[in-house]
């Protein structure tokens, strides 16, 4: 007994250690900016940079979109598919896989020869078109997140049976999505749109190809030319992602209690 | 039945190649309560379902009011259901829940808070609107569902195994008061179960359904003590089945192990030789010669459960064994095992199966 939990907890102070460490670093040294005294000069040169927020507001903003575009097509679909097609519950599965073994180059490569200036779908042709490209591009990458994470959602609640109970009630289909479904599964919904924001905050090869101001390519640059700032980004990139996993957390504990299911 | 408020006709409902309701024919009158009782996999189930809009028939209509509604969604028909799981919205309140068809309907919100109290007083939980269902027995919240399928006030009530979830004492209180509402507010009902106490305390009539027929509509009286086939009589209630050959069929003599009872005018179409099925009640039979029983078998008793106030006997006949209830009575002992006995039984409690 006390062998198997010294063994567990080397495992879990390695693991801590791995993790902890290089931050640990990359905070402490982004804190030397000034020679021989630790400030926090580089996070006030970053957060003072006109690009930094420029960027950031222009990622925060594509990341809204994806959530929203995420959520409209991700819920119903995975809604549809548990109550009326569960035999193409595998099908979906696999497609909803593929954005993370097909590399983002590769579907950035294809946008571009798909919808170029010269092609009947010009997305490229200006720069709003080549915005909304890039959010269907970052919906299509969070994909898989979203749709497993709504799709763990609807399991945990008795769609059909709602969903009977609502249509029998009188409710068409948006108010059984709206009023029924999608509040029940809320905390899963978020829980895919916090991962998606993630995700399309710190994303960097759609944005540099697709050649728009965005929060990663910016993140590159800064890393290319200075030394201290990028630890200091990297520090708050990592802050807005434990933030945003925290957010779930929290939020988990306003789920609805489930009460569909007989004891 | 002149003017059926429900009339199911020639319904037939196949999934893929397995036929699960073959012609099921049903009217039902206005303010009825009709059960449809049987095992798992009759079709009772199917049947609700297409009534209710959430499966279409492969062939035959459903009129409600006189109006064809199988084209018709869910959505349209202006039903009301209960489901076996409650189903209750786990994100909004008992009100919430108990108004969510009236906000569908688009009824003023002052006008459906006055029907939400309403709905809350005839189930007798008026302090319960501002709960969540997690917050609720099991038997509450079916009260809750039961007010929430009654609040647009629907033509047609559907009660789908409603009690099943619940522990035996919820059941029975459970079941008095919807069918106490039900005659309250006179609505048509169809109640679906596989309970046949359920079935036979709280139905107008009972359509005892097997393998996708209706095999036997009636009244409880009825299906308890004529039933029509032999499913329905092994099925509801409990049975004894005693196994005889026809002697005379003129004179409706038929022996069972050796001894002869008469069942005269019972034997319609059989010829002597033939064997048959005969069948009695438990509580159609006595231990010993009884004044007023003209048939009477002999045998030995082969087990005996105290239960109480009641005594369950199983008395062996010949090949056949026969289970009989008698009271329990604290001056005399109950039966031994392996005693010798006659039971005794009236001719006219016979029932002969087919």
């Amino acid at each position: 007994m006390k062998t198997s939990r010294f063994w567990a907890w080397l495992v879990f102070v390695v693991g801590a250690a791995y993790f902890f460490i290089p931050l640990i670093a990359t905070f402490e040294f982004s804190l030397r900016m000034r020679r021989g005294v630790y400030s926090f000069d580089a996070y006030r040169v970053v957060l003072g940079d006109a690009r930094f927020q420029e960027t950031f507001a222009y990622s925060v903003t594509v990341a809204v979109f994806t959530i929203l575009l995420g959520v409209f097509l991700v819920v119903p679909t995975a809604y549809w598919i548990r109550l009326r097609m569960p035999q193409l519950r595998p099908i979906v599965e696999f497609i909803t896989l593929l954005p993370l073994v097909i590399p983002a180059i590769v579907i950035v490569f294809g946008y571009i020869r798909m919808y170029g200036s010269n092609s009947p779908l010009p997305f490229l042709g200006s720069a709003r078109g080549t915005d909304a490209l890039l959010v269907i591009g970052y919906a299509t990458l969070a994909l898989p997140y979203m749709y497993r994470a709504v799709d763990t959602g609807l399991r945990t609640i008795d769609v059909r049976t709602l969903t009977e109970a609502a249509q029998i009630l009188g409710a068409g289909w948006t108010t059984i999505i709206a009023r029924v479904i999608l509040p029940n599964v809320l905390i899963a919904v978020l829980s895919g749109a916090f991962l998606t924001f993630a995700i399309v905050i710190g994303e960097f090869t759609l944005a540099s190809l697709l050649n728009r101001p965005a929060f990663g390519p910016y993140l590159q640059n800064i890393g290319a030319n200075r030394a201290y700032e990028p630890a200091a980004l990297a520090v708050i990139a990592f802050a807005i992602t434990w933030g945003c996993m925290s957010v779930i957390q929290i939020l988990a504990r306003f789920a609805p209690k489930s009460a569909n299911r007989p004891n | 039945m002149a003017d059926p408020f429900l009339s199911i006709q020639n319904v037939k409902k196949s999934f893929g190649n397995v036929a699960v309701v073959k012609d099921f024919n049903l009217d039902v009158g206005a303010g009825e309560f009709v059960s449809f009782l049987g095992p798992s996999g009759c079709g009772k189930t199917t049947m609700l379902r297409i009534v209710a809009g959430f499966e279409e028939p492969s062939a035959g209509k459903v009129l409600i009011g006189g109006k064809d509604v199988t084209g018709l969604k869910p959505n349209q028909r202006n039903i009301g259901m209960v489901f076996q799981a409650y189903a209750l919205f786990p994100n909004l309140t008992v009100a919430q829940n108990i108004g969510f068809g009236l906000k569908v309907a688009g009824m003023p919100k002052a006008e459906a808070q006055a029907r939400i109290d309403e709905m809350l007083g005839i189930i007798k939980l008026p302090d319960f609107g501002d709960r969540y269902p997690y917050q609720l027995s099991g038997g509450q919240q079916q009260r809750i569902a039961l007010a929430r399928a009654l609040a647009p006030k629907p033509k047609l009530l559907l009660l789908d195994e409603p009690l099943s979830a619940l522990d035996a004492k919820v059941r029975i209180s459970l079941r008095e008061e919807i069918r106490s509402i039900q005659k309250k507010l006179g609505i048509t009902t169809i109640f679906v179960t596989h309970d046949q106490e359920e079935a036979l305390s709280m139905s107008d009539r009972i359509v005892v359904m097997n393998e996708g027929r209706a095999d036997q509509t009636g009244t409880p009286f009825e299906i308890y003590n004529r039933p029509s086939t032999k499913f329905v009589a092994n099925f509801v209630g409990t049975l004894n089945v005693l196994e005889g050959t026809i002697s005379d069929a003129a004179s409706g003599t038929v022996k069972i192990n050796a001894e002869e009872i008469g069942l005269k005018g019972k034997l319609n179409g059989s010829k002597s030789g033939d064997t048959l099925s005969l069948a009695l009640r438990p509580e159609a039979i006595s231990l010993g010669r009884k004044a007023g029983n003209d048939s009477n078998l002999t045998g030995q008793i082969a087990d005996v459960h105290f239960l109480g106030s009641v005594i369950r006997v199983r008395v062996g006949v010949g090949q056949n064994v026969v289970s009989l209830d008698t009271f329990n009575s604290p001056s005399s002992p109950p039966p031994v095992v392996g005693q010798k006995t006659e039971i005794s039984f009236s001719s006219g409690d016979v029932l002969v199966l087919h």
